[in-house]
């Protein structure tokens, strides 16, 4: 019986492909895209102020609402912050991966990628909670400025109003080493995968040829390990920019999109502009990703 | 030796050792100016460490290395005037074969148009002219490798080292390239240290043989030196095809019981009645077996003394039917005296 259908299916290869393709399609379509296409039907009505209710009527008045300084404010806060983590866990993320890769014993190395992922076993939650413990006024990270005298430093930094804030949990420079924190493996394991795809043979070649350590890294290391950089700042840039868990954890009284999106749709019931901010990451992804393209990103892919 | 030139290469005393594995123990080692050198012997003794010790990506774990009378030992590779072509042609495949070239005078901050006037001049001599902006991924292998070549040789270095470059090629492009690399290491006049197992790639190519054998050189000579006069039982055996006789058997034929190889080829296959002439020795047998390999065929000959011996004899004017015939048979082996080479051990 199993046999026969084996046979039936291996003379139809269209069908075989379609049995294949089907269900996860059927899925992405009606599931994803059908929820995303349904947001973006959302963000053309309106909230009626006075009753609270949706009006299904075709409007940008809603867009228009985005434009207001304080929204603006918010979308310029958060790329910013998305684009300040993206470039701090690319420059962490660089030298541990070219180190796991290139030079850790085989031995050495299954350790080290198991540290990267273990922090990704466990509930982001709890991690968000605990580095609310060390950020704290009187938490570990303060006793350890102190230690070091550079309390100084701290409330100086502390005392930009961009930035700082009462204490470094409730600043944007805590939100920042939090999500270099948090989202540190999803950068580390495309840049390290790529980097082991640079054989040893390229890099010895590149040193016989003349070129100094230095020389070898930016002609050769570099470009193709690219690719491993943007795809890891994909996921760093986009997590970073649609997160709210952290923001709201920390308890920073300054927006960022992903808590605007929370609380309009939340506690206001303003769903419309709830979808209608949605729209603002998946704008700011694509005009990245198309950058992205651009630089040659995805061509070694 | 105090008036010959001064070695492209010299190896003193050189060892170099992974924890407890000696990879290279010992090695003394001259490559003459201008020579086409191989080191030859199976997988794991010590050539390819011997290489990447010249090339620098690697360091003696004692011993010296000398380039043309300068202490290299310690210098990194790109303060070394050596260049590679590596096994997997290690071409970098985000730049185009002409960037491939010319990335030694890149590195070395040459302007743009010197730079690719020479990779030009470089593809002309490699014959592979106009393919200067193709992707590496966009060649053969043949093609990858001669772009290796050209790459490695842009720089005029002053020793070219090859690591079993031809490896990955099929055997009729190996024997074109063979004598293609030849013939351009005498048109660039440049020192080529050529590493292979492969014995016949050796014989074929090289001015001298260096034969490793467990990080040690079991003898160094020209092809014909290697071929015709084996110093050592693992040297006749891995040159080509010998048969090692020693004991009883090897006393009543040179009057000594030290072991001797004699080459396939060397030995006559006659009938048991015909007499050996005058400085040939004989040696009775049956055929066990018989291969018929066309351009000529291979017995092998159970002797008196239980020793198996191969013999070789080309199909002058014998057919296949003729030859297959004689298994089973009884035969006298001759060969000449001279041909006996002692092997020691």
């Amino acid at each position: 019986m199993l046999n026969r259908a084996s046979t039936y299916l291996y003379h139809r290869p269209r069908l075989a492909l379609a049995l294949l393709l089907g269900p996860p399609m059927i899925y992405m379509v009606v599931v994803y895209l059908g929820a995303l296409f349904n947001l973006l039907i959302y963000s053309f009505y309106y909230l009626e102020e006075f009753t609270g209710l949706i009006v299904r009527e075709f409007t940008l008045s809603t867009y228009a609402q985005l434009f207001e300084p304080a929204n603006l404010d918010i979308f310029k806060r958060t790329t910013v912050m998305a684009a300040a983590v993206t470039v701090a866990d690319a420059l962490i993320a660089f030298p541990l991966s070219y180190y796991t890769a290139k030079f850790a014993s085989p031995r050495m190395k299954t350790w080290l990628v198991i540290a990267i992922t273990i922090p990704l076993w466990s509930s982001y939650l709890v991690r968000v909670y605990a580095w609310k413990l060390i950020l704290a006024q009187e938490g570990i990270l303060s006793w350890f400025i102190n230690l070091l005298h550079l309390d100084g430093v701290l409330s100086w930094l502390l005392s930009f109003e961009s930035i700082g804030g009462s204490s470094l949990a409730l600043s944007p420079i805590g939100l920042f080493i939090v999500f270099v924190y948090i989202w540190l493996p999803y950068m580390i394991l495309p840049i390290l995968t790529s980097l082991e795809r640079v054989p040893k043979s390229l890099l010895e070649a590149s040193g016989d040829l003349g070129a100094k350590p230095l020389q070898t890294f930016r002609t050769v290391i570099l470009p193709l390990a690219f690719p491993g950089v943007v795809a890891g700042s994909i996921f760093t840039f986009s997590l970073t920019l649609g997160d709210f868990i952290a923001p709201i954890a920390l308890g920073n009284s300054k927006f960022f999109i992903g808590m605007a999106v929370y609380s309009y749709q939340g506690t206001a019931g303003n769903i419309p502009l709830a979808a209608a901010m949605t729209m603002g990451p998946i704008v700011i992804m694509i005009v990245y990703l198309l950058i992205a393209r651009r630089l040659g990103a995805f061509d070694a892919l | 030796m105090s008036n010959s030139p001064t070695p492209a290469i010299r190896f003193n005393q050189v060892s170099r050792y992974f924890g407890d594995v000696k990879a290279v123990d010992q090695v003394n080692l001259e490559v003459r100016d201008g020579e086409f050198f191989s080191m030859l012997g199976p997988s794991g003794s010590g050539k390819t460490t011997c290489l990447r010790m010249i090339a620098g990506f690697d360091r003696p774990t004692s011993g010296q290395i000398f380039l043309y009378g300068q202490d290299v030992s310690s210098l990194p590779p790109y303060e070394r005037d050596v260049n590679t072509v590596f096994q997997d042609y290690a071409l970098f495949p985000h730049m185009n074969v002409a960037d491939n070239i010319a990335y030694g005078l890149m590195v070395k901050k040459v302007n743009k148009s010197e730079r690719m006037r020479r990779a030009d001049e470089m593809l002309e001599l490699v014959r592979l002219t106009g393919f200067g902006k193709r992707k590496p991924s966009q060649l053969s292998g043949g093609q990858r490798q001669r772009v290796a070549l050209a790459r490695a040789l842009v720089n005029h270095p002053k020793v070219l080292l090859l690591d079993e470059p031809l490896g990955a090629l099929d055997l009729k492009l190996r024997q074109q390239m063979q004598v293609e690399l030849k013939s351009i290491q005498q048109r660039v006049g440049i020192t080529f240290i050529f590493v292979t197992h492969d014995q016949e790639e050796a014989l074929t190519m090289s001015d001298r043989i260096a034969v490793f054998n467990e990080g040690k050189i079991s003898q160094v000579g020209t092809p014909a030196e290697i071929y015709e006069r084996p110093a050592s039982p693992f040297v006749a055996g891995f040159v080509g095809t010998s048969n090692l006789i020693g004991g009883e058997v090897a006393k009543r034929l040179t009057g000594s019981d030290k072991m001797f190889s004699i080459r396939p080829e060397k030995i006559h296959l006659g009938n048991v009645n015909s007499q050996p002439e005058a400085g040939m020795v004989s040696l009775d047998g049956a055929v066990r077996d018989v291969v018929y390999l066309g351009l000529f065929t291979r017995y092998l000959v159970e002797t008196e003394g239980g020793i198996d011996l191969m013999v070789v004899e080309q199909n002058l004017k014998t057919t296949s039917m003729d030859v297959l015939s004689v298994k089973g048979q009884k035969v006298r082996l001759f060969w000449h005296k001279d041909h006996i080479n002692p092997v020691g051990g």
